[in-house]
């Protein structure tokens, strides 16, 4: 970049200049030109993980071919399952990058030099990138969400809509709490950890499925410890208007997603402490 | 062939380092691997009807899924982060002047890069999965026998793979390309993701004729016994086909990247 008008700049920009959005959106949109900077290896690498997705989703269909149902819930009920679920991860992954290979950071002693700015860990964490390779997750989540949504004639409900975008919300705070946990992790062990995708991608995997279908310890650990079920199989079967095997009360149906926000929330205090832990690598 | 055998060694020594990462791989593995087995026995358990028709029976679906949380780090995930690096920083002059064949080279790294990992996750793995989560053991000697003569052609596959992977950044730089298709065929194809006997039968049967069963699938059947006999060597010689097959192709490939190879860097 040619260098600007150095006249401009003797000015000392306070921080408080650039609203905490406005500096996002900056950093977002830097994020996104570095990543169309090569822009056959971003289609292919778009393209990759589409039909790595798409194959998984084919997975399901061929299985409902053999066996019609699962445990009483039919195919396009799962797609509902299947694209709230996986619109929530995509959306929250896209967003949350920089927490997800935060390791890095750490490792290279960087995180120092995000420590010096007068701006919050947390944005800057999330500045780092937006990625818009995932796009094939996210755009099958919506075509199957879709898919289900017509085929049980769910229609234009305003309240059923409201509630699927609040699920959605909700299992994006949820999991991009996850990531900030998995982050915050590093300060500790300096590198991002595997295991963590159990309850990531595991995550997903699990509540893609109504929970009805798993062994009670499953079953209670997506519930009571990783609250995914609150942000994918409560709200969705009110919106199926399916009665809940479980048993729940349609008035917890519609607010569990709050419980995402929570677990995001309770995310950002471990972070803060997860901060005042760190010792630079010093690399 | 003691070149080509040293590099094996040396390239195993170094893999073998990281057992922190082993150990963390395995739970990761086991976590997914609970998952997907209560999944699947979901399906099997809401449909009496089309059980009783189904090739592969529950718990020979338990094992068969649990054989591929194992095996995973067989499939060609990735290419080979070294010579990646070689081709992108011009290291790949000095691996021209090694007086051995590079093709050879690189097929030995790629068999080094493939089962390393595979072993140190492995055997803890299978021994846990058999202890606690369903696995059951091969059902005769026989079948055991079989099923490590399928590995072995696995692990061959897989490095054949793997080496195209690594002779497309001759054109590439980046491999990109083939590198993210590569994983989404061989886990889907392989049967990793549903046993192939559980695909449509149309479907099955065009599979069958791709080389990616004999990833998973081929081995995964020896051990549990529902591929015996004559079919049995069937299958084992599908692997090789394939493997002279990918090996005459991938050589060719190479010389004629070679001709017009730029040495990268200084």
């Amino acid at each position: 970049m040619p260098p600007r008008n150095p006249a401009r700049q003797t000015k000392p920009v306070s921080h408080s200049d650039v609203g905490a959005f406005r500096l996002y959106v900056r950093y977002v949109a830097i994020s996104w030109r570095a990543q169309l900077q090569y822009r056959a290896s971003f289609l292919l690498q778009c393209l990759g993980t589409g039909m790595i997705t798409a194959g998984e989703f084919l997975v399901i269909v061929a299985l409902f071919g053999r066996f019609k149902t699962l445990d009483g819930w039919t195919l396009p009920e799962i797609c509902v399952f299947y694209g709230t679920v996986n619109l929530a991860w995509s959306i929250a992954e896209a967003l949350a990058r920089g927490f997800d290979d935060f390791g890095s950071l750490v490792k290279s002693g960087d995180f120092d030099r995000i420590l010096l700015r007068p701006r919050s860990t947390v944005l800057q964490v999330l500045g780092r990138e937006f990625t818009l390779r995932r796009v094939g997750r996210f755009a099958l989540g919506v075509m199957v969400l879709t898919w289900g949504w017509t085929d049980l004639e769910l229609g234009w409900d305003g309240a059923r809509l409201l509630l699927v975008g609040f699920a959605v919300a909700g299992g994006v705070a949820l999991f991009i709490g996850l990531l900030v946990l998995q982050a915050t992790l590093a300060f500790w062990t300096v590198e991002s950890l595997e295991v963590m995708n159990i309850l990531t991608y595991g995550g997903v995997t699990t509540t893609q499925y109504p929970i009805t279908i798993y062994p009670s310890r499953l079953r209670h650990f997506f519930t009571a410890v990783i609250p995914l079920a609150c942000v994918a199989y409560f709200p969705i079967v009110a919106v199926l208007g399916h009665p809940d095997p479980l048993g729940t009360a349609v008035v917890w149906q519609c607010l569990s997603p709050t419980v995402g926000f929570l677990f995001f929330g309770l995310s950002l205090l471990v972070w803060r402490m997860g901060v005042r832990h760190y010792s630079s690598t010093g690399s | 062939m003691s070149p080509y055998l040293a590099l094996l060694r040396a390239r195993f020594r170094l893999l073998l380092h990281y057992r922190a990462a082993a150990l963390a791989g395995i739970a990761t593995q086991i976590g997914f691997g609970l998952i997907l087995t209560s999944a699947f026995a979901a399906f099997y358990g809401s449909d009496q009807v089309s059980r009783q028709m189904l090739p592969l029976s529950l718990p020979n679906l338990m094992t068969y899924l649990w054989l591929g949380q194992a095996l995973l780090g067989l499939l060609p995930w990735r290419m080979d982060g070294e010579v990646k690096a070689m081709v992108t920083s011009g290291g790949l002059a000095y691996e021209l002047l090694r007086p051995v064949d590079l093709y050879g080279l690189w097929f030995s790294r790629a068999i080094a890069l493939r089962t390393a990992p595979v072993l140190l996750r492995a055997i803890p793995l299978l021994i846990l999965a058999g202890w606690l989560f369903g696995l059951s053991l091969p059902p005769s000697i026989e079948a055991a026998g079989l099923w490590t003569v399928g590995l072995a052609g696995a692990v061959a596959l897989s490095a054949a793979c793997t080496v195209l992977m690594s002779i497309s950044l001759l054109w590439t730089l980046s491999g990109e390309g083939v590198q993210f298709a590569m994983p989404a065929f061989a886990s889907f194809f392989s049967g990793h993701l549903l046993p192939l006997a559980l695909f449509p039968d149309w479907a099955g049967r065009m599979i069958a004729l791709l080389p990616f069963r004999g990833l998973m699938d081929t081995p995964h059947r020896l051990w549990i016994g529902t591929l015996e006999g004559a079919e049995a060597w069937g299958a084992i010689a599908h692997q090789w086909v394939w493997v002279a097959l990918l090996v005459v192709v991938g050589r060719f490939l190479l010389s004629r990247g070679l001709t017009r190879v730029v040495i990268q860097g200084g």
